[in-house]
């Protein structure tokens, strides 16, 4: 009898579990890699000696990547110890560690070519996800779950169903990644794939690059999916060539597969979008939606902190200013997105429009330093979250855009699409 | 190892909160004591939480709790506070599984029509949920088996411990 066909998350949790497996069961599955960011890796060190016993030598290393991400360098003593307490596991267990600077995780692990397609990846944040669109079974996870998955490399997982995402056309010059992805949010829902896995596939994705398929496999998780995952193409191989030397072949569902939903994404009917406060069942087209005033812009994040993300914004704001009494805040990816960024003179155009530059990393995405907003204040970021008090005051109220709309918004000093007037001035 | 009845007055949350709600990233990136944690819990929306709950006091919320961060703290802050169950419509993956590998209880049912301060009787054995004040009795979705079993070990570590292994 034939072999039925199978999903994409079927065939990587089967080959990582041992044995066939199929949508709603619940397995056991090795792992191939843990990644823990001092979010959460502190809390779950302290489980793997205080619950498991676990002495760090027990530990085998090799598997685990730690990332000091979300508060580099550390804003308070609390941060600073519990940063202390990763760099000591690290280097008792033989882990990997990208110390503070490094960069962002999900920026840093793919740029490196840390995840590859066909791994299993725990990550101990919710944007592990973010690691599908390199065909990368990436799955964000809590403490006590990162803590076993260290100690006995494995986890327990159920078997996703999956939702193909058809992707046509291609984006028109007017609108970006950022845009299609929160018009894809507005169709699916903040919680319309939850437990599923969301497979991108069409003849759209082609036109996409790199970085545009890992801002898009970043936001699965704000519709609640458990894992996103895209082909190995030729723009994938292409990526892979660059940093390491055979990738790996990967998955891909056959043909005849079921899946619990299809819906389709006409990139080329894509318009610029905005997500208003305060959470991402507020996504609108920005026609409409423009002209509050603001007091902070931020261009960053695990969503859109890559080179080509900060080429768009230097695009913008090369010979221009910043309104006044607006902070225009970037945060660097990566360490190799930040001298990618200051070998093409990017750095230099965004310093001189008058924006601040932060260490490479989370940046103020998290609520924890680099640029807590005041009581009252509006905030315009490129990352993917604008709940209350993300940004670390509940006072504030945060609109979610592209790069580009951020960059116009800090000019103008409203939220706006708006290309600015008038010739940029000659430096 | 299933507990007894529970009765507790409802505490009545909306849609889509957050684990950045239950506990802000500003105070769980300074420390992972939940004891320091705790007076700030589900603060963003609705301040002063913590003063008002009482020990057994029961969180029912609509659809799609507990999304976003994975952070665990907010299943274990809620568990620390003394809340024994949340009830919700659905729930967003990753808090899902935090509660059960912490050991908070969950149940997933229909919540429309109960109010904040109704009391409210959750029976573990059978799954069942009544509001006798507003004659509303549901039964919520039973575990999985192999779920079941890391809940009745009382979570994920005392499985691993238990079991020696995953």
């Amino acid at each position: 009898m034939a072999q039925a066909a199978r999903t994409t998350a079927e065939k990587i949790i089967a080959a990582h579990a041992g044995a066939d497996v199929s949508a709603g069961a619940a397995v056991r599955v090795d792992v191939d890699l843990v990644m823990a960011t001092d979010g959460n890796a502190p809390l779950a060190i302290e489980l793997l000696k205080r619950e498991l016993g676990a002495e760090e030598a027990e530990i085998d290393g090799s598997r685990i990547v730690l990332v000091i991400d979300h508060c580099a360098p550390a804003p308070n003593a609390g941060a600073a110890n519990m940063q202390v307490a990763m760099r000591r596991f690290a280097a008792a267990c033989g882990a990997r560690i990208y110390d503070a600077g490094s960069g962002i995780s999900h920026v840093v692990l793919p740029e490196q070519g840390d995840v590859l397609p066909g791994m299993l990846v725990l990550g101990s944040d919710s944007h592990t996800v973010t690691y599908g669109a390199l065909n990368c079974l990436g799955i964000g996870m809590g403490s006590t779950d990162i803590a076993v998955a260290m100690r006995t490399g494995r986890t327990w997982l159920r078997v996703p169903e999956t939702i193909k995402v058809w992707l046509s056309g291609q984006l028109q010059e007017t609108a970006s990644a950022k845009d299609a992805v929160l018009a894809l949010v507005r169709e699916i829902g903040v919680d319309g794939a939850t437990y599923a896995c969301l497979e991108f596939d069409g003849d759209g994705l082609e036109s996409l690059s790199m970085e545009e398929r890992l801002t898009f496999a970043n936001m699965s998780i704000e519709m609640g999916a458990k894992c996103a995952l895209m082909p190995v193409d030729g723009v994938c191989r292409e990526w892979l060539g660059q940093r390491v030397k055979e990738p790996p072949a990967g998955e891909w569902s056959d043909p005849g597969c079921s899946f619990a939903a299809e819906l389709e994404l006409d990139l080329g009917a894509v318009r610029p979008m905005v997500a208003r406060p305060h959470d991402l069942t507020e996504i609108t087209e920005l026609d409409g939606a423009e002209g509050t005033p603001i007091d902070i812009a931020f261009i960053g994040t695990c969503t859109n902190g890559r080179l080509s993300d900060l080429r768009r914004a230097a695009k913008v704001l090369a010979g221009r200013q910043v309104a006044p009494g607006v902070q225009l805040i970037v945060s660097p990816g990566s360490r190799q997105v930040l001298a990618g960024a200051l070998s093409e003179g990017l750095i230099e155009s965004l310093v001189a429009a008058g924006a601040l530059i932060t260490t490479p990393g989370c940046g103020p995405c998290v609520g924890t330093h680099q640029g807590v907003p005041g009581d009252g204040h509006t905030l315009i970021t490129t990352a993917n979250r604008n709940f209350r008090g993300r940004m670390g005051n509940r006072e504030a109220s945060i609109f979610v855009a592209s790069p580009e709309v951020v960059a116009r918004s800090a000019l103008a000093g409203v939220v706006t699409g708006a290309v600015p007037t008038g010739q940029a001035s000659e430096r | 190892m299933t507990p007894t009845s529970i009765r507790g007055q409802v505490r009545r949350f909306g849609d889509n909160v957050t684990t950045d709600d239950v506990i802000a990233g500003k105070y769980k990136h300074e420390t992972i004591s939940l004891d320091q944690l705790a007076p700030h819990v589900m603060e963003n929306i609705r301040p002063g939480f913590y003063e008002e709950i009482d020990p057994g006091d029961i969180i029912v919320g609509g659809r799609n709790f507990g999304c976003g961060s994975s952070r665990e703290q907010a299943p274990a802050l809620i568990k620390h506070v003394g809340i024994p169950v949340v009830i919700a419509e659905s729930f967003a993956r990753i808090f899902y599984r935090n509660a059960i590998n912490i050991g908070l209880a969950l149940l997933e049912c229909p919540t429309l029509g109960i109010e904040e301060g109704d009391l409210l009787e959750y029976d573990p054995a059978r799954d069942r949920l009544t509001v006798a004040q507003r004659g509303i009795e549901l039964t919520s979705t039973p575990l999985p088996e192999e779920i079941r079993a890391i809940v009745d070990a009382g979570g994920l570590l005392a499985y691993v411990k238990q079991e020696g292994s995953l």
